[in-house]
């Protein structure tokens, strides 16, 4: 599709990312009665730098080192089937594992809620949390499960037809999170 | 559409990577107390084995359920195949019970690909007479990989019975098409016809080749496929082609000694080499149950398969 079928537009810039992931981070610390025993665990490949993100300004204003994780979730994915099968992404557990902490997952975006399905039984499979919360950048609304976020970023009301894609300086070189307005034809 | 695995030289480098990069993920889920994957629940994997194979068989057992599939185990010995059914007919009842991929290991050279016209499913090569083994050659390179760090430009030297040998067929073009220079090393009694056009070297002179290889991979002289004279004795064999400590000390520090497996100690590896922390034999076999892994993933885990040659 050409470039001028498609119409982007940035929701947030890197000040807003920045802003957003400072309170998320506060936010946990308020919840959790200062980060204690708290882990966090992204979903890659964004999520994951996330959660490093969230850990780093964690440490920043409590001075409190929180492990963080990744799970990747690929293959307890609903919808394997539905299109090829694709490259697995990188698990990767704090040396003390999750049995017994408060388990914070990390996604860029929250849509269907079927990712998080996926990444609570992939995390049934590594041991069990006292609890499990979830932090989004984005929750751009359209759920197809019973699964909200406790720390959203923001809240993007979109329509289906469109595309939120997430860009992060470790990854894409830039911050930002862009809204794709897909034209009917 | 990509369907089976029956050769490596059906796969590209990106195939052949993606799989290896597959496996690396798979083998941190090997390390942990839970190590079942949801997967692949609700497909089916029948292991089809015409010939004897106790490690091949179980590697693929043991990957299958791994990823939560049902497995269902098929051994010409005791089966229809002993009251005289053909391969056609075993892979048409194995099609009406619904195999989503059948793993064979046949004496036959060329009965996967015969197998892969006749079912839907995929089909996966494990070892067809003296033709090809490719996840044996997969778990090689991933073992290689796992120990050196890459495979591109690293010299890896394939000793012994090459005419009888799926292993070194398969690792030749494997490793080529992953960038490594192969060199086969046999009597030629035991280099098969029309070797010059592998692509690879070849040599009769284990001693010169040694010093330059980073990885020696050593194959099993199949005695069982010893019905003609190919060398006067085992001891000649062994004094010429057996890797033993004199010929190990010849080694640089960073090279590697591979052996598929099952091994005859004192023939063409000595016991002390094969005990050795340089050896990879006991690791190729954890890899195996990993690499396989990745191979039923990539075939079996989505819409169409992800890897393979077309039929």
């Amino acid at each position: 599709m050409s470039d001028a079928r498609n119409q982007a537009r940035a929701v947030l810039e890197g000040p807003d990312i920045h802003r957003a992931l400072t309170r998320i981070a506060h936010e946990i610390l308020e919840r959790t009665r200062g980060a204690e025993s708290v882990v966090l665990i992204g979903i890659p490949t964004r999520g994951a730098t996330l959660a490093h993100r969230i850990a780093g300004r964690i440490a920043q204003f409590e001075g409190i080192k929180v492990p963080v994780g990744a799970i990747d979730v690929t293959m307890y994915r609903d919808d394997l089937r539905l299109r090829p099968a694709r490259p697995l992404g990188r698990t990767e557990l704090p040396p003390d594992g999750v049995d017994g902490r408060t388990v914070v997952l990390v996604d860029d975006v929250l849509y269907s809620g079927r990712t998080v399905r996926a990444a609570l039984d992939a995390l049934n499979d590594v041991g069990r949390p006292r609890a499990v919360q979830l932090a989004t950048l984005v929750d751009r609304g359209h759920r197809e499960l019973p699964i909200r976020a406790d720390y959203v970023g923001k809240n993007l009301p979109t329509s289906k037809s469109e595309k939120v894609k997430v860009f992060l300086e470790e990854t894409d070189g830039r911050d930002a999170v862009v809204l794709i307005k897909e034209d009917d034809r | 559409m990509k369907h089976h695995l029956i050769s490596t030289g059906d796969l590209t480098r990106d195939d052949a990577l993606l799989i290896l990069d597959t496996a690396e993920e798979l083998a941190r889920v090997s390390q942990r107390s839970i190590k079942k994957l949801p997967t692949l629940r609700g497909r089916t994997v029948v292991n089809l084995f015409f010939e004897d194979s106790t490690r091949t068989r179980i590697s693929f057992e043991a990957a299958a359920k791994r990823l939560s599939a049902d497995v269902i185990n098929f051994s010409a010995k005791g089966s229809s195949v002993s009251k005289g059914e053909s391969l056609k007919d075993t892979a048409l009842t194995l099609e009406a019970m619904g195999a989503d991929a059948v793993v064979i290991r046949h004496s036959a050279s060329g009965a996967p690909h015969r197998l892969a016209t006749w079912v839907r499913g995929s089909v996966v090569n494990a070892g067809d007479g003296t033709h090809e083994h490719p996840t044996q050659a997969l778990l090689d390179a991933f073992s290689i990989r796992r120990r050196l760090g890459r495979l591109e430009g690293l010299k890896v030297a394939v000793v012994g019975d090459v005419l009888h040998s799926r292993v070194a067929r398969s690792n030749v073009l494997l490793l080529h098409t992953l960038g490594a220079e192969v060199t086969l090393v046999a009597p030629p009694t035991l280099l098969p016809v029309a070797v010059e056009t592998w692509p690879c070297q070849v040599s009769y002179d284990l001693d010169a080749v040694l010093p330059k290889s980073d990885v020696v991979m050593m194959l099993r002289v199949q005695l069982e496929r010893m019905n003609a004279a190919y060398f006067p004795s085992a001891r000649e064999y062994s004094r010429r082609y057996g890797l033993d400590r004199d010929r190990f000390a010849r080694l640089h520090d960073d090279a590697i000694v591979m052996h598929p497996g099952p091994m005859n100690r004192g023939m063409e590896i000595s016991a002390e080499v094969a005990d050795s922390p340089r050896s990879t034999i006991v690791e190729q076999v954890t890899n195996g149950v990993t690499v396989r892994m990745a191979v039923l993933y990539l075939l079996l885990g989505g819409s169409e398969p992800a890897i393979g040659g077309a039929e």
